[in-house]
Order: C-alpha cells, then structure tokens, then sequence
C-alpha cells in the first residue's frame, strides 16, 4: 500500500516538474508578453496542481491534505487574476502605440 | 551527500547569486524584483533551518509588504533616475569597499571561531514554558521572556508610520493617504477584492491563533490582514481612512499601549516590569497580541498607503 503510495507521488511530482521546466523554458524562450504569460501560467496549473496531487498520498491527515488543495486553489486564483491584470496592461500598451 | 545537501548548496548559490545581482543590476525596478525574489528563497532558507515563525515574518514582510513598498520607491524615483547621473567619487567608493570588506571579515570571523557547541538559550526556553502555557517557543520569547523588545519594536512601527505621515504636503494634512484608486467595477481586480479578503482575514486570524502552539503569531497574521485591505484599497472598493480620525489613531497605538500598561502593571502588582502572574500569562499574552494584531494590519496597510495627499474636504 505504502508503495502503491509512493509511486503515485513520483509519478505525479515528476510530471508538475516537468510543467514547471517547461513553463519556465517558454519564459524564457518565447518571443512576447502573451505567449510568456501562456507559458508560465502552465507551470501555476498544471505543475502545482500535479506536485500537490503527488503530495496528497503523503499527507497525515485530511487536515493536511486539505491545507495542499486549498494552498493550489489559491495560487490558481492569484496566477489568474494577475495574469489578467499584466495581459490587459501588455495589450493597452500595444493598442497606445 | 545526499538530495537534501545538493537542494541547500543549490538553494544558497542561487541566494548568493540573486544578492550580487540585486546589487550590480543598473535599473531600481529590476533591483526590487531581484530583491522579492531573494526574500522569497530567504524563507525557504529559513524552512530548511526548521525556522518557520521566522520564515513565515520573512515572505510576508520581504517578500510581500516590502516588496510592494520598494516597487513603489522605484516607481516614484523613475523620473528622477534619468536626470540625476551622478556618479561616487573616489574617496566614497574606496570607503566604502573597505567598509564592507571589513564587515564581511567580521562576519566571517565570528562564524569560523562559533565556540563548538555553539550557545543557545533554546533548552532553557523549552524548560521554561510552563510559565506561559504556551507551546510555542518562539512567541514564549516574544511576548514573554524577551517581550521588551517585541514592546520596542512595535513602538518603532508607530514612529514608522509618524514618519511617512510626516512627507504630507500641509494642505493634505489630516487627508486620506495615497491616491483614491478606481478600476473597472466588473474587472478581475475587482472580483478578487471581492472573493479574497473573507479567506484572507480567516487564514490572518488563525495564523495568530495558532501561533501560541504551533508556527505563526500576530506580526505574521497582521501582514496578512494588512494585504487584504491593501487589496480592497487597490481595488477601489474602500478608501484609505483620513489619518486625522480619532480611530485610526487609537487602533494604531492600542498595540503598543497595551502592552506598556500591561508591563507597567507587572511593575505595580508584580515583581518587575512586563512580569506576568503565571496564572494570567496566557490570557495577558493573548490580549496583547489581539491588540497587536490589529496595529500591525492598520500600520503596514497604511505605511503601503504612504503619506496623505488628498485632504478631506
């Protein structure tokens, strides 16, 4: 069982690791505002919400476990929202150009 | 050595590397993002020396408040930066590299002849802990067996705030502090000023509560609550408070006054100031801190607000 376990936690941390390698890599690869915004927001879903998901078999209790999925539902609430916010700014400045 | 040590030497070059890089950086705005970032792995520093409270205090503060306080340094001194190019002269620069070099040796010194074992007071603040019936060590200290110092430091945050209010123009004088925001009523920043501060003000709250047993306490919960309101001010759905009203006032030195009669009642009726009578410790401790929790949100989302520039009328 404990086994079982771990392997769904190395398997899920893994892959929000590579969501998060590969939004980091389109951060610094890709060529405007937009398409950065794109990549990074896959490293705020996907990646946390896999790392969380991984780390959920290893959690006490359902206390703890809930605290994990809270603490993802509010990073995807803030990466939203702000990158609403910069999309809006970066597509004003466009547009005043 | 194992994953763990690999994570820390990676964790502390890439702190070293942000603190170069926030000094030499050219532009103010790029230096304050460099700087969020390092106080942000700073906490995870701290979470790996098992220093929660302090890492907690540490992203709240330097990451979060401080943070938002330097963006907008950097966004005022933008102007400026373009027309004022000078340059240190030789005799500052030289002082000044001879000055640090003479810092870092002492550091350096200090921690290379660290007696070994090193001093620590922690098993007697763990003894001692039945005095206050609280589990937490680091809030013992705080608001106990050091508690002069938490006194003073909340006195600093009043003379804090005393001073950015001390910028305001005369006529502003008594007005509320900042610009009056305005974003659009159906826009994103205002559906999270909306959704964001009931959460936030129950996650303040039990930071606080918690922190008499476990990691958290007032400063902490109060930088919370401060960002909440922070949040609705940005938003346009409240206005900052003119610094003239009677409750602001009162709400901004209940922290530290209580505190001072408490000490000074220790004073009266105990043995020494700031003692308390064991059997009164926890619910004293508690008061103070409730008091203090308050001060701590309305002086850090006021010090965010900066000096007042719009006067009442």
């Amino acid at each position: 069982m404990s086994l079982a376990r771990d392997i769904i936690t190395i398997a899920a941390v893994s892959a929000g690791a590579f969501f998060f390698l590969a939004g980091t890599v389109g951060l610094l690869r890709f060529p405007d505002t937009l398409t950065r915004l794109h990549a990074l927001t896959k490293a705020d879903n996907l990646g946390l919400g896999l790392v969380v998901l991984g780390l959920l078999p290893q959690a006490g209790s359902l206390r703890d476990g809930l605290k994990l999925v809270s603490i993802w539902l509010l990073v995807l609430l803030a990466g939203a929202t702000v990158s609403q916010l910069i999309a809006r700014t970066a597509r004003q400045g466009e547009t005043a150009k | 050595m194992n994953i763990a040590t690999i994570f820390e030497i990676v964790l502390a070059a890439v702190v070293l590397g942000l603190g170069i890089w926030t000094i030499a950086v050219r532009e103010t705005y790029s230096a304050t993002v460099g700087f969020v970032a390092y106080g942000l792995l700073v906490a995870l520093i701290w979470v790996r020396l098992d220093a929660v409270d302090v890492a907690l205090t540490e992203a709240a503060i330097g990451g979060g408040l401080g943070g938002v306080l330097l963006l907008g340094a950097a966004a005022r001194l933008r102007d400026g930066e373009r027309t004022v190019a000078e340059t240190p002269g030789m005799v500052t620069r030289v002082s000044a590299v001879a000055l640090s070099a003479l810092t870092t040796a002492a550091l350096a010194g200090a921690i290379v002849f660290l007696p070994d074992p090193a001093p620590t007071l922690a098993p007697t603040v763990v003894g001692h802990a039945w005095a206050t019936s609280l589990a937490n060590p680091v809030t013992n200290v705080l608001m106990a067996f050091r508690a002069m110092d938490t006194m003073l430091e909340k006195v600093v945050l009043l003379l804090s705030i005393i001073g950015v209010w001390s910028l305001a123009p005369d006529n502003a004088w008594g007005g509320h502090p900042g610009p009056r925001h305005r974003a659009d009523p159906d826009g994103i920043l205002v559906f999270l000023a909306r959704l964001l501060p009931p959460i936030g003000i129950v996650v303040g709250i039990y930071i606080f509560w918690t922190g008499a047993n476990h990691p958290g306490g007032a400063f902490q919960g109060g930088a919370i609550l401060a960002s909440m309101w922070v949040l609705a001010i940005m938003a346009g759905l409240t206005d900052t408070p003119p610094v003239a009203r009677r409750w602001l006032r009162f709400v901004l030195v209940a922290g530290p006054g209580l505190f001072l009669l408490v000490g000074l009642g220790g004073l009266w009726f105990g043995t020494a100031f700031l003692a308390y009578p064991p059997a009164l410790a926890k619910p004293l401790i508690l008061g103070i801190e409730v008091a203090m929790i308050l001060t701590i949100a309305a002086t850090l989302g006021l010090l965010l607000a900066g000096a007042p520039e719009r006067s009442v009328k």
